[in-house]
């Protein structure tokens, strides 16, 4: 992703309260251009708020939103070229499949038979040419959700924001609209704003990620980034499951920490912004971490159970500082699995620990 | 704090802030001009002196509370003593009112209960049946009432055909007919709202009540009716009010030996041998005894939610 | 051992009260009903079945009268069941859609006050308020007071439906370019249609069925079909009475039927209960 493509939404330090409630506090992002950028947080981080504004259905408090460079703070949301696919789609029930597509086109000024023709394309990208005639209380949720994002796409607008659009959907499904709605994405080139709270969803799918939590941005960067260097120990912890454990940093030098592990090992390795010399936060993902032979490893411990989880299985470990551990393992036939009780080894890279800011 | 909630029962939506709520206008001019103003003059009258041929004289005189309450001998000069007429016809309203109120919700719940239980088409069928009285002109159910049970209407010729009673009941004109004309006036405004508070009834509650060693009596007093209470207390307003100023039942049914509040106060406005401060005195009087019992109400309401 | 009903819905004894609760509320009226059809001149005695007082209601010497009372009945209705319907959707958009103003529990207060004072205190109040500004008393002044009292009547059902109704449709057109009067015009009211049409078949009802307010504010002359019938019993219960009777209550019915069609209707077309999952 190339730094001087163009900005399409620009989210300027937005604060949003309301009464004595603050649901977004300085939130600062760029969206650029034909982006698929996703929101990603727990309920009440503020992710569905910062939609919602960007829609139009809420007032900033504080901050102001750029369309294209343009602030659109007092455009009403009918007057903003933004559509969005609602979380339980709201599509109209009074009106079938044809009639909602066309909502937004009639009310745009185009011509029926135009506007016929535009539905027409909608319905075939969404592969439901079938079903122009139904009613939504007709169709399954799959295919409800497939016309409110054709009702959304059918105006072209210039960004097209989702609100948890996949929620409703039972898992199956869910996996496999990601990957057409992703297709989609690039088959339009529209700019998409995707809010979820499922990190499995947002790893998939986007181009870049802002995780919120509490009303503030807590990092933004592609899957690989916030996967693998993340920034914070929520961050670490809310994408995927990680290790946190406690470490003495003695030197951090150009975003490199050396830090001292439990056992009396000494490891170098990447260190997040602002990372401070003392007592810290290593974090290592239970898939980077090898069990060895006691005293061979950086880490020493116990096993205390296994967990069985079909494809793989997972070893917590209760270190001889007292912290847990949890390793995962893939359940193979040639994998040797340490009794419960028995004295282990932890090993692993370098590169796979990240020390964070706590 | 969770994400903004999608439904607003509060009605907090603000889809037309702003343009939409002029729309609120009509409503306030229309009653407040036409209902709010009356009540208002209303009161004023009730402080006026009243002109012989109906309606008032525009000269201040408390002397309509002071027929209502003190008795001051045939020309009005013997030391006041309290008057019982009037407050012994509003006595007998309110222990009419009761009454029927009483006797609604030992029929109406039951019934509210049995309705509620029912499901699919049983339901609606059985909720039709207790909406369609609801419908049908209080005048015409009154007169029903009224022909059913005259002294030689069909009840007392099927009792007398029958050899239950040599001569027949005489019901009408009685105390026992106003119970009865109120108490089937208004019964179904006392199934409806309790039959509401009833299919919201959760039934994990008497499962879980069962569950604990609680008999069905113990559950239907410690469980039920302290659940549906909300129910039932609206049942009982919606019966009591109407039931205090009900005039067409002690009319029609009553004669004129049991007067109750509304006939009084219809007497006042009709014809040379009315006495518009009177009424309007005593229509102020009925109107603070149901301002009590809709705060007792309101009060009520607000302490369930707690 | 005697089998024991299991199930805790059920009390021993309230299907009889229900009976009996059903059969106290409908026995007066299929008495009226029967004896409607009787062919004699006195309400006492059973002669054959015919239609000879439902004749007489039409074609006999009071029917001038029945009819002018019924014109006017009807009429009313119509006018202050659309007035009230009108004005109440207004005030339920205004209380539901506009989000918080001041005055907003005043104004909740006020819709709701015709159903607090009692019929006879509004009855008073309005002929008294009448009187002092000297309007004269007649089918003006007994319009203006049934819209009064039709309003929170046809504003439950209205409030109702429009609460059911999530704002996110009005949102979502709103998204799609309609502005707000569209939204309103093209989302909000065809959904609200149910509601709506409750809301104005009980307006109506009630007012057809009002006796008390009508019968204080008519004045000289101008008579509705209860203050006609009222006055007919005083002077005894004459069979084209129980024929007259007969007829309002099946009007009564049909609208009763009407609007579990309507409501029906309105369920099927229930927004909130979309299906969901494939």
């Amino acid at each position: 992703m190339s730094k001087d493509k163009e900005i399409s939404v620009d989210i300027q330090n937005v604060t949003k309260s309301f009464g004595a409630f603050t649901a977004l506090n300085g939130v600062s992002l760029d969206i650029r251009d034909n982006e698929f950028f996703t929101l990603l947080g727990p309920s009440g981080c503020g992710k569905t708020t910062l939609l919602r504004l960007i829609a139009g259905f809420e007032e900033v408090t504080n901050g102001a939103i750029h369309l294209y460079g343009q602030n659109i703070a007092d455009l009403l949301p009918n007057e903003r070229p933004i559509n969005t696919v609602f979380q339980q789609y709201a599509l109209f029930p009074h009106m079938n499949v044809t009639d909602n597509v066309m909502f937004g086109l009639l009310r745009l000024g185009h011509d029926t038979s135009k506007a016929k023709a535009r539905v027409g394309e909608v319905l075939e990208l969404v592969r439901l040419s079938d079903f122009a005639d139904r009613m939504p209380s007709q169709l399954s949720g799959g295919q409800q959700q497939r016309v409110a994002l054709a009702r959304a796409l059918a105006p072209s607008p210039k960004v097209l924001l989702l609100d948890e659009p996949l929620s409703a959907l039972d898992l199956k499904l869910r996996q496999a609209v990601r990957l057409e709605l992703k297709q989609i994405q690039v088959q339009t080139g529209i700019t998409f704003i995707f809010v979820t709270h499922d990190q499995e969803e947002a790893l998939t799918m986007s181009d870049r990620i802002a995780v919120l939590e509490g009303g503030r941005v807590q990092q933004v960067g592609s899957a690989r980034e916030i996967y693998e260097a993340p920034e914070n120990k929520f961050v670490a912890d809310f994408i995927g499951e990680t290790n946190l454990i406690d470490v003495t940093v003695s030197n951090v030098e150009k975003r490199k920490g050396s830090c001292v592990l439990p056992g009396g090992a000494q490891i170098i390795c990447s260190a997040a912004e602002g990372a401070l010399v003392g007592s810290g936060h290593l974090s290592i993902r239970p898939e980077r971490i090898k069990i060895t032979a006691s005293g061979k490893g950086m880490l020493e411990g116990k096993t205390v159970r296994h967990i069985y989880l079909g494809t793989d299985l997972h070893i917590e470990v209760s270190l001889t500082s007292g912290s847990r551990v949890t390793v995962r393992m893939q359940n193979s036939t040639q994998i040797k699995i340490p009794n419960v009780g028995q004295s282990v080894g932890l090993d692993f890279e370098a590169s796979s620990a990240r020390l964070l800011v706590d | 704090m969770a994400e903004l909630p999608k439904v607003n029962p509060e009605g907090s939506a603000k889809t037309y802030s702003g343009f939409g709520i002029p729309l609120i206008f009509p409503a306030w001019i229309i009653i407040g001009f036409f209902l709010v103003i009356p009540v208002a003059m209303m009161l004023v009258y009730s402080f006026l002196t009243k002109e012989f041929r109906g309606g008032v004289i525009w000269e201040f005189s408390i002397s309509a509370y002071d027929q209502f309450f003190l008795y001051r001998g045939l020309f009005g000069d013997s030391p006041p003593v309290i008057e019982w007429t009037y407050i012994s016809i509003f006595w007998r309203s309110i222990w009419q009112a009761g009454l029927a109120t009483f006797c609604c919700l030992i029929i109406g719940f039951p019934t509210a209960w049995f309705i509620a239980t029912r499901t699919g088409r049983n339901k609606t069928i059985w909720l039709f049946l207790i909406t369609i009285p609801y419908w049908v002109n209080l005048l015409i159910r009154t007169i029903s009432m009224k022909f059913l049970i005259r002294d030689n209407g069909p009840l007392n010729e099927f009792f007398l055909s029958i050899g239950l009673i040599s001569e027949p009941f005489h019901i009408i004109n009685t105390n026992f007919a106003v119970q009865l004309g109120l108490f089937y006036s208004y019964l179904p405004f006392m199934v409806l709202p309790i039959y509401a508070a009833v299919e919201r009834y959760n039934f994990a509650l008497s499962e879980a009540a069962a569950d604990l060693y609680a008999s069905r009596t113990v559950t239907l007093f410690k469980v039920i009716l302290p659940t549906v209470r909300p129910g039932i207390v609206a049942g009982c307003i919606l019966v009591f009010v109407p039931s205090l100023g009900a005039f067409l039942a002690p009319d029609l049914l009553g004669g004129a030996k049991n007067f109750m509040i509304g006939s009084l106060i219809e007497e006042q406005f009709k014809g040379a041998a009315g006495n518009w401060p009177f009424g309007a005195a005593a229509s102020m009087i009925l109107l603070s005894l149901v301002l009590i019992v809709l705060t007792f109400y309101a009060r009520n309401q607000t302490k369930g939610q707690i | 051992m005697a089998t024991k009903n299991v199930d805790l819905r059920h009390f021993t004894g309230f299907k009889s009260l229900t009976l009996l609760c059903l059969f106290l509320l409908y026995a007066p009226l299929i008495i009226v009903m029967v004896y409607s059809f009787n062919d004699s001149n006195s309400i006492t005695r059973w002669n054959t079945v015919s239609l000879r007082w439902y004749y007489d209601l039409f074609y006999g010497v009071d029917a001038p009268k029945f009819k002018t009372a019924a014109i006017n009945s009807v009429s009313i209705a119509v006018m202050a069941a659309i007035s009230a319907t009108v004005i109440a959707t207004m005030a339920a958009t205004a209380m539901l859609r506009a989000g918080s103003f001041r005055g907003k529990s005043v104004s909740f207060a006020l819709i709701n006050l015709p159903l607090m004072v009692p019929e006879i205190v509004t009855a008073v109040a309005t002929l008294i308020f009448f009187s002092a500004i000297g309007f004269t008393t007649g089918y003006l002044t007994i319009l203006i007071a049934h819209i009064v009292f039709c309003i929170p009547f046809a504003y439950l059902p209205i409030a109702a439906r429009m609460q059911g109704i999530e704002d996110v449709y009005e949102q979502a057109a709103q998204d799609l370019y309609a502005t707000r009067f569209q939204a309103f015009r093209l989302i909000l009211l065809p959904l609200m249609a149910p509601g709506i049409i409750s809301g104005f078949l009980l307006a109506f009802i009630i007012s057809l069925d009002d006796f008390i307010i009508t019968n204080f504010v008519k004045g000289a002359g101008v008579e509705t079909l209860p203050t006609v019938i009222f006055g007919a019993v005083k002077q005894g219960i004459k069979p084209n009475i129980m024929a007259i009777s007969t007829l309002l209550l099946a009007v009564s019915v049909g609208f009763v039927a009407l609007s579990y069609f309507v409501g029906r209707m309105g369920e099927k077309a229930n927004p909130t209960t979309t299906k969901q999952g494939d």
